[in-house]
């Protein structure tokens, strides 16, 4: 039983890694191609939180729990970091808007 | 911005943010955190509640002006490394001490702590001082 629970341990972290990686790549893609800054900004945000994740599933692999003390800190930095590019689209926009109306 | 969904989950965030800060601060001695660290996160949960509410709701619940607390952090980090001469240590080196707890068991402090929250509050102070400017210029 115990072999069996550490076999389906270590194959799930392998998939989970797995699909992180795909994950990523996916939302690296979406970056590069992203038409539009808000696109480019949600993918950032998921890369962001499939570090985190990654970082999860490393603390199971290694047995170290600082490294999820690490996801928290990004966790948290990331939230601000996807807040502050929604208030740089938000103003710029504004901003071209407010150009556009002098121009009529 | 006016967004209630941001500045209500903000409300409930820097409280949680400046908790683990101070948590990474604490136990920076042993484990992986310690000032510098915890002032980042500090300095993020307050960076995130001037973006939702304004540099005026920062500076009200600061109640000190962020260059006051650059000052105090020089001032307890000098202490903290001037302490070990009063035991004839060399500048800097880390004493500790035991004090007894009422219910039993003892605090184990030393200088690095106080060392610590200095650079934890020189941190916190410089890095307010640059965010809370810069967002007081934009507008």
């Amino acid at each position: 039983m115990n072999t069996i629970t550490h076999i389906i341990g270590s194959w799930s972290v392998g998939v989970a890694i797995t699909l992180i990686v795909v994950a990523m790549i996916l939302a690296f893609i979406r970056l590069v191609v992203g038409p539009s800054l808000p696109d480019r900004i949600v993918a950032l945000d998921l890369i962001t939180y499939l570090a985190v994740a990654f970082m999860g599933v490393f603390a199971v692999l290694s047995g170290h729990s600082a490294f999820l003390d690490v996801a928290i800190v990004v966790a948290l930095l990331g939230f601000l970091a996807t807040v502050a590019f929604a208030r740089y689209v938000e103003r710029s926009h504004a901003r071209t808007s407010i150009s556009e109306d002098r121009d009529d | 911005m006016h967004s209630l969904i941001l500045s209500t989950a903000t409300r409930f965030l820097t409280g949680l943010m400046l908790v683990f800060s101070v948590f990474l601060l604490l136990r920076g001695h042993n484990e992986p955190g310690g000032g510098f660290v915890g002032s980042l996160v500090a300095s993020t949960a307050f960076a995130l509640y001037a973006i939702a509410l304004g540099a005026q709701a920062v500076r009200r619940a600061l109640r000190v002006d962020p260059r006051t607390l650059v000052m105090v952090g020089l001032a307890l980090a000098i202490i903290g490394g001037l302490l070990p001469l009063i035991e004839g240590a060399p500048l800097f080196t880390g004493v500790w001490t035991d004090i007894p707890l009422p219910r039993g068991g003892y605090l184990h402090v030393g200088s690095p702590l106080i060392f610590d929250v200095g650079v934890y509050l020189v941190v916190v102070g410089a890095v307010l001082t640059v965010i809370l400017t810069m967002e007081e210029e934009v507008l």
